[in-house]
């Protein structure tokens, strides 16, 4: 398949840029973090992102959505990362989306999927129980009780977390923390007696949360896919966050390197450009070609995504490497090429910096998919 | 049957009849890909054959003008013949610096008499054609050349070194960029002369290389007779000429880090080597990552080739990529390599013996080090990039 977005791709990446940078620029998450948003996100551009059918693109036509794939999704996400939009995007209309569409049941899509395209249903993932991404690391437990599940544990680091109405949470219903096997999801209110929610506020600005399960009484439907058997659900969710994460950082670098060339033709030392000196060029010169290189790995993993390709986890894994090294090539070098002026609040490169580091760690940082695409490799 | 259709059936048809079997067979050695010229020694008589059944419908070089002895084919056409001689394994009957290089300059540039002259030689392989561009006090600054030609009336003389001249031993012609206006911008004073290799004051003179023997030389040229009607193009337009050039050269150069689907992984390297894994792992977990890194890269340089390639299919390329990839390519080359003899340790290093292959390893090791200088340095890619995409340079 040509490595080239089509006609319609194209035209969503256009209106997604018109969108953003008109009515969610970087200047809209620097005020929700001045003002300490207590959603930490705008709901008025959420409802208009939801109106432009964003929340659906990935959801079926049959439950109401656009059906418009992962390529499409990808350009939204990338150009998120250029203007650093807070909104459910990600966790909702990506993650959840994904989850249900993969592992659902025909009840769950038809109860939970079309509410997700309305936008009145909000999302949040919460696989980790530590700071690093370690999915089979699971220590939450889901001990069958009557018709249901009665959950206990701790979810770290939740994205979204604290505003979303449903969690999908795993643990484990046999097995010890590590193995592979005896791991579910778990779709769960965020209301559910014993769920309790701690905002977390990370350097980028964005939602994160930690739950507490305290004896959670679910019923059987609540559980999402086999029990026990959740390893390729996530495995596949893996692939999902990496290969749109990447987008989002493709974005954040895209962004970066632009307003950093565009400050060298601008400061003036010595008399001269900064521009001019060739020892600043190269360092430009050497981010363009590599930003080159993460733009091509990046449409080949959404591609991928949306044929459902053999080789899928390689490509997520080998594009998540890649673009979190580029992205933080860029994001250091944007700070530095900006000298004294790049450290200041007052600038909006420290935000990129700030978020590309936190999604650079979200579902495992570049070392987590370097080992995960040599063991697909089987060395 | 549409006319493309059945120029297929035929040139298959033709190639089947005509294609030796041995010239089916994978390219092993330097050999086995004909160069052509007056010193070419066939390695058979069926790679003599082919050249010149091919030649003679002028399908060595098969889009070039039919008046001068190429194919005379259509775009479409050289497509489907290319094709077709890749389904059989077809190699290509002749590759040369006169098909790759200063044929199309001749082609675009050339007066009349020079294309009858050349054209019809090149296309047939009756010349070994060398480049002289590069001198030993002008090599990324090559618009700085010293090589001087004067007018004598009716002919030039031209005295001066040109340096990395690939073959030039073996070569017949060669083309070169010599100094026509001393007193002009430099860019404004080059002209491109072509002149026999056997001309009274050319000497040639091999370089070793950190990596061993090489095709490169040192070509002295001292009151060198070259006839007037060997300007290619005009008077001082061959900077223009060069460049043209060159980016015939770079695209070549920087696909040099795309690895053939058949060649051996780094991984399988490794597993070999350290003899075998450890609970399905690399032993060396350090060593693991690192050739994790290189694969990956490598695979989104290959994406990239791809995706460019796609790009301007659809007409929606940025262009001047070449620059990019031929730096991306060569430091990813140099890479692979560096971990090649990492991964096989001081045998990795070994300079002789029949174990070691005669050191071929080391020896393509230190040679990959030229990948980042030949045809531009990798610095000077990053210039281009600067200046040509970017728009940095200007002084303010």
């Amino acid at each position: 398949m040509a490595l080239v977005l089509n006609e319609e791709q194209t035209m969503l990446k256009e209106s997604a840029q018109g969108f953003l940078s008109e009515h969610a620029p970087v200047s809209q998450l620097r005020q929700l973090r001045d003002e300490r948003s207590e959603t930490g996100y705008d709901k008025a551009t959420w409802q208009q992102m939801v109106e432009l059918g964003w929340s659906g693109i990935l959801v079926p036509e049959a439950h109401g959505g656009l059906a418009f794939g992962h390529v499409g999704m990808g350009q939204v996400m990338e150009e998120n990362g250029r203007t650093l939009t807070a909104s459910p995007l990600l966790s909702t209309a990506v993650l959840a989306t994904s989850a249900i569409n993969y592992a659902g049941t025909e009840t769950q899509k038809k109860a939970l999927l079309p509410a997700i395209v309305d936008g009145s249903l909000l999302f949040a993932l919460g696989l980790d129980e530590g700071p690093k991404y370690r999915p089979s690391l699971v220590k939450a437990t889901a001990t069958a009780s009557g018709e249901g599940y009665v959950l206990n544990g701790e979810k770290q680091f939740v994205a979204d977390g604290h505003i979303a109405d449903k969690l999908i949470v795993s643990a484990r219903t046999s097995g010890d923390a590590g193995d592979d096997q005896g791991v579910s999801l778990f779709i769960v209110d965020s209301v559910a007696s014993g769920v309790e929610i701690e905002r977390v506020h990370l350097a980028d600005s964005r939602n994160s949360a930690m739950l507490r399960l305290t004896h959670v009484t679910l019923p059987a439907d609540a559980r999402l896919g086999e029990q026990g058997g959740a390893t390729s659900l996530i495995n596949y969710l893996t692939d999902v966050a990496n290969i749109h994460l990447s987008a989002e950082l493709l974005g954040v670098s895209q962004e970066v390197f632009e307003r950093t060339v565009q400050y060298m033709k601008e400061r003036s030392q010595y008399g001269a450009l900064i521009g001019s000196y060739q020892a600043l060029q190269h360092r430009a010169a050497h981010m363009f070609s590599e930003i080159e290189l993460a733009k091509s790995i990046v449409i080949k993993a959404q591609q991928a995504l949306d044929a459902n390709d053999a080789q899928l986890s390689l490509l997520a894994s080998a594009c998540k490497a890649k673009v979190s090294d580029v992205a933080t090539l860029v994001t250091n070098e944007g700070v530095q090429l900006h000298g004294g002026i790049g450290m200041t609040d007052e600038l909006d490169i420290g935000f990129f910096m700030k978020r590309a580091r936190v999604a650079e760690q979200q579902f495992g940082d570049r070392r987590y998919h370097l080992k995960r695409f040599a063991s697909l490799q089987n060395y | 049957m549409s006319d493309l259709e059945q120029f297929r059936a035929q040139t298959r048809e033709w190639l089947e009849a005509n294609c030796p079997a041995s010239q089916r067979l994978p390219v092993m050695e330097f050999e086995d890909r004909c160069w052509g010229g007056t010193k070419w020694c066939f390695v058979n008589e069926d790679q003599k054959r082919w050249l010149e059944v091919m030649a003679e419908r002028g399908w060595t070089a098969p889009d070039w003008p039919a008046e001068y002895g190429g194919g005379g084919l259509s775009k479409e056409e050289t497509k489907i013949l290319r094709e077709e001689m890749y389904r059989i394994d077809a190699r290509p009957p002749l590759f040369s610096m006169g098909l790759s290089m200063i044929g199309p300059a001749l082609l675009k540039y050339g007066s009349e008499e020079l294309k009858r002259q050349h054209i019809p030689n090149i296309v047939k392989g009756k010349i070994w054609w060398c480049q002289g561009y590069s001198e030993p006090n002008y090599g990324s600054d090559l618009a700085g050349l010293q090589t001087r030609c004067e007018d004598k009336g009716d002919h030039f003389l031209v005295n001066g070194q040109k340096v990395w001249t690939s073959y030039a031993e073996r070569a017949d012609w060669m083309f070169c960029l010599v100094r026509t206006d001393p007193d002009a911008v430099k860019h404004a004073g080059i002209s491109l002369v072509l002149f026999d290799m056997t001309t009274p004051g050319v000497r040639t003179s091999p370089i070793k290389l950190i990596s061993g023997n090489s095709p490169f030389c040192e070509t002295f040229l001292d009151d060198v007779r070259v006839e007037k009607d060997q300007l290619v193009g005009n008077i001082n337009q061959g900077w223009e000429l060069a460049s043209y050039l060159l980016t015939h050269e770079r695209a070549m150069i920087g696909n040099m880090g795309h690895t053939a689907a058949s060649e051996k992984s780094l991984h399988q390297h490794a597993i070999d080597v350290a003899g075998g894994l450890e609970n399905g792992q690399l032993g060396d977990s350090a060593l693991r990552t690192d050739i994790a890194q290189w694969e990956i890269d490598i695979l989104a340089f290959e994406l990239t080739q791809e995706r460019i390639d796609d790009e301007t299919k659809a007409g929606t390329g940025t262009g001047a990529t070449s620059s990019m990839l031929k730096y991306a390519g060569t430091e990813l080359n140099k890479q692979r390599f560096e971990l090649l003899t990492d991964i096989h340790g001081q045998a990795g290093l070994a300079w002789e013996g029949e174990a070691f292959d005669d050191g071929l390893l080391a020896s393509q090791w230190l040679r990959t080090k030229g990948n980042s200088i030949e045809g531009g340095t990798s610095e000077i890619q990053l210039n281009i990039i600067s200046k040509r995409i970017l728009g940095l340079g200007q002084k303010a």
